[in-house]
């Protein structure tokens, strides 16, 4: 068995070298299916995937096509969830992928960087929405709200839409970006201080209602705060929006060696942060789920009024939260407001909402390497591989009308995909030990 | 400016009324699957658009050949209320029916489920229409007899005939409903599986059934709504469910959820509150608030009874057993 599995991922190695495309990357994903479920020694498996990393990484680079991406992502999928793995291979592993994998890839292929980016700040919101739906079993179907505020809060001082309402000289210069991290924390959190506090003393379905109320008020606010005063510029958006200064960040990386240019450097560096900060939100995240308050938030999520008699004070440990949660997302607000220099209500629609909540929902409720795979499927399906598939559609089959271009039935697919996890696999995709229990106990 | 607002009065509590009944038609369709289930039924919206959509298309084929409006309108209601009915059952036995034999006590699963079902049946009907006829927005075409209108109150109120139709049926299906439910035999089993699922079924009632009729009765009542929204606002999309859908729900709430009475007098309160601040708060706020800001406050008067008086205006307060 683990002979047949290293023969597979060398051939794919030597499938890269000769013949780079989808069909050596789909060969690939085959290796690597064989390498995850087959019963194989702990040794084996470490090499083949080892292996495996080496020749995704080389075929992103040879043909940038996006599969690899899907195969760097399914190793790092298996690096977190296989047993008897040593844990420095996992960590070394893990960040070769991450640090040197998908950059070397995005120098090929910039897509590459922009999919890694899109990836890491729903999975960054994931993980926020993860806290108040995962840990504290609140239903939040308006969580773009705080996405929203987060990316306006840095859009309208980092722009020159400020001058609009106040005196002063703007746009902010980008180095404030780093600041309004902060203050989008204080802000976001404030705003889910606000919606909570009617919201929360609602119970289940009231409170998933409430909410998707309350993220369309925020969005109807945001197309039309532009009269009498404009604050928010419409349905226009704004644009620009500042990007720090990275001169630093080019001196450091031309001093590690690394040539950057026009289009790639901005790329890098917010790859880079939005790791850092996925980084950030996942300690938080686990020093959340063991601490006081975790353990409250569980409570809380298994049986309401056993938590009260036990004197947990439910509407302050379940605004606690929200809280969190928002910050979580404001934070990433302003890192798109930035990455993307253009901000407009588009972006904080109620599917947007529904899609961070499919993303929880999909890797499993609860669970931290769940939400960020389910970040991962989501953005990939929605950027790529709709995308590749509709243009494989045009060019192969025009026959074929332009209303089934499967780019514009993101929808379908994505309620397609909630109903059947729904009806066969409930608990997610890497579920959470306790929610695990859970789905089966009622099965 | 208090001139303007007392002239404009009659004709906004009119028009008001109209919205009102269309939100009550689909609050009836969503109460009743609350008080069976206790599932917000998301798809619902979508059941009022399958509704609309389904009138529109009867008019475009059956316009030239039916002279008579009545009679093409009675026959955009059967076919709408049919197509929406089936629709309604096609989602339960498939997408809600599995979760309950696998009986998860998880109350987030079917709520998601119904999200699903709404985004699947959106984008169906996009691809269906965009197929057939190229369309996105989709225009019910008019009909000579059905466009009349009359000035009442010495011209205080403009009104289309249509509107009068629509209330007509609003009311009928409101009566039928209870009448429905509480004298007949489906009725009795319909209150007890909303009691008691299990203990029902002891009493030979099949659950199964039951919901399925339950959900053929709301879902049509859903597509009656929808024709008649198309033949009253005229412009439909595959999206359009949404808005009514949610404003429904809160309706719905509003009257006390699962109480078909309720539903009817929160549709009428919500129409009432929400075309009242639609046309005045330009008027209030010298046009620095317009009309968009009609939708923030059929959230917030949501978001006030939940908290004032969770159960509703009709509703009846459920202990809660520990």
């Amino acid at each position: 068995m683990s002979a047949l599995a290293f023969l597979l991922s060398l051939a794919y190695l030597a499938l890269v070298f000769l013949a780079p495309g989808a069909l050596a990357n789909l060969f690939g994903l085959g290796a690597l299916a064989v390498a995850a479920f087959a019963r194989l020694a702990p040794q084996a498996r470490t090499l083949n995937l080892a292996l495996l990393t080496l020749a995704f990484t080389l075929g992103l680079m040879r043909s940038g096509n996006t599969l690899g991406l899907i195969g760097l992502v399914g190793i790092l999928v298996a690096l977190t969830t296989l047993p008897r793995i040593p844990t420095w291979v996992r960590a070394l592993l893990s960040l070769a992928i991450l640090l040197l994998s998908v950059p070397l890839a995005g120098f090929a292929n910039t897509f590459i960087f922009e999919l890694g980016i899109q990836i890491g700040i729903y999975a960054a919101m994931a993980l926020g929405l993860n806290v108040v739906v995962g840990m504290a079993g609140l239903l939040d179907l308006g969580y773009a709200a705080f996405f929203a505020v987060g990316a306006y809060t840095w859009a309208i001082f980092g722009s020159e839409q400020a001058k609009n309402f106040m005196q002063g000289n703007f746009p902010l210069p980008g180095e404030y970006m780093y600041l309004f991290m902060g203050i989008a924390i204080v802000t976001t959190a404030l705003t889910g201080l606000l919606i909570g506090l009617p919201a929360l003393r609602l119970r289940g379905d009231y409170l998933a209602i409430v909410t998707l109320g309350l993220g369309e008020v925020v969005r109807i606010l945001a197309n039309n705060l532009d009269h009498p005063i404009n604050f928010t510029n419409g349905p226009q958006g704004i644009t620009p929006v500042q990007r720090p200064p990275i001169d630093w960040f080019r001196e450091l990386m031309a001093s590690l060696g690394v040539r950057l240019d026009q289009t790639t450097d901005y790329q890098l560096f917010f790859y880079l942060l939005v790791l850092l900060m996925i980084g950030l939100v996942v300690l938080v995240n686990l020093n959340l789920a063991n601490s006081r308050f975790g353990r409250a938030w569980v409570a809380i999520r298994e049986d309401e009024i056993a938590a009260r008699s036990m004197g947990i004070p439910l509407l302050p440990t379940k605004l606690l939260a929200f809280m969190t949660g928002a910050a979580f997302s404001g934070v990433m607000g302003v890192i798109f407001a930035a990455q993307r220099t253009f901000v407009s209500p588009e972006s904080f629609t109620l599917l947007a909402s529904i899609t961070i909540l499919g993303m929880v929902i999909l890797g499993g409720m609860g669970s931290i390497p769940g939400a960020i795979l389910g970040a991962a499927a989501l953005t990939i399906l929605n950027l790529d591989v709709l995308k590749t598939f509709s243009e494989f559609v045009r060019t192969s089959l025009p026959q074929i009308p332009n209303q089934v271009d499967p780019a514009k039935y993101e929808r379908l697919v994505f309620g397609l995909i909630l109903v059947l996890m729904m009806i066969f696999r409930p608990e997610g995709l890497i579920p959470e030990k306790r929610h695990r229990a859970e789905m089966e106990e009622g099965a | 400016m208090l001139e303007q607002i007392l002239a404009l009065l009659p004709q906004v509590i009119f028009d008001g009324l109209i919205l009102g009944f269309v939100y009550a038609m689909v609050a009836l369709g969503y109460t009743m699957v609350y008080g069976v289930l206790e599932l917000i039924n998301f798809a619902h919206s979508e059941i009022f658009m399958i509704g609309a959509v389904v009138g529109v298309e009867v008019f475009r084929y059956l316009a030239p050949q039916v002279g008579n409006g009545l009679l093409l309108l009675f026959i955009a209601l059967v076919l709408g209320g049919v197509v929406a009915g089936i629709t309604a059952i096609l989602v339960e036995r498939f997408a809600y029916r599995p979760l309950r034999k696998r009986g998860t006590t998880n109350r987030l699963v079917p709520l998601i489920t119904a999200i699903g079902v709404s985004f699947i049946l959106q984008d169906l009907v996009r691809l269906l229409e965009g197929l057939w006829h190229n369309e996105f927005f989709l225009r019910m075409r008019t009909v000579e007899d059905l466009e009349g209108s009359v000035e009442l109150f010495g011209g205080a109120i403009f009104a289309q005939s249509k509107s009068f139709i629509l209330m007509g049926v609003s009311i009928l299906m409101l009566l039928g409903l209870t009448y429905l439910v509480n004298r007949t035999k489906l009725g009795v089993a319909i209150r007890a599986v909303a009691q008691d699922l299990s203990t029902a079924s002891l009493m030979g009632i099949d659950p199964d059934r039951i919901i399925s009729r339950t959900f053929l009765i709301g879902g049509s009542l859903g597509g009656v709504a929808g024709v008649l929204f198309a033949l009253q606002y005229t412009t439909i999309t595959p999206y359009v469910g949404f808005l009514p859908g949610v404003k429904a729900f809160t309706a719905a709430v509003l009257g006390g959820i699962g109480n078909i009475p309720g539903a009817m007098v929160g549709g009428l309160v919500l129409g009432q509150l929400e075309n009242f601040f639609g046309t005045y708060l330009p008027i209030l706020t010298n046009g620095n608030f317009g009309t968009e800001y009609k939708d923030v406050v059929a959230f917030l008067i949501l978001i006030f009874i939940l908290l004032v008086r969770p159960q509703g205006l009709l509703g009846q307060v459920v202990k809660e057993k520990v």
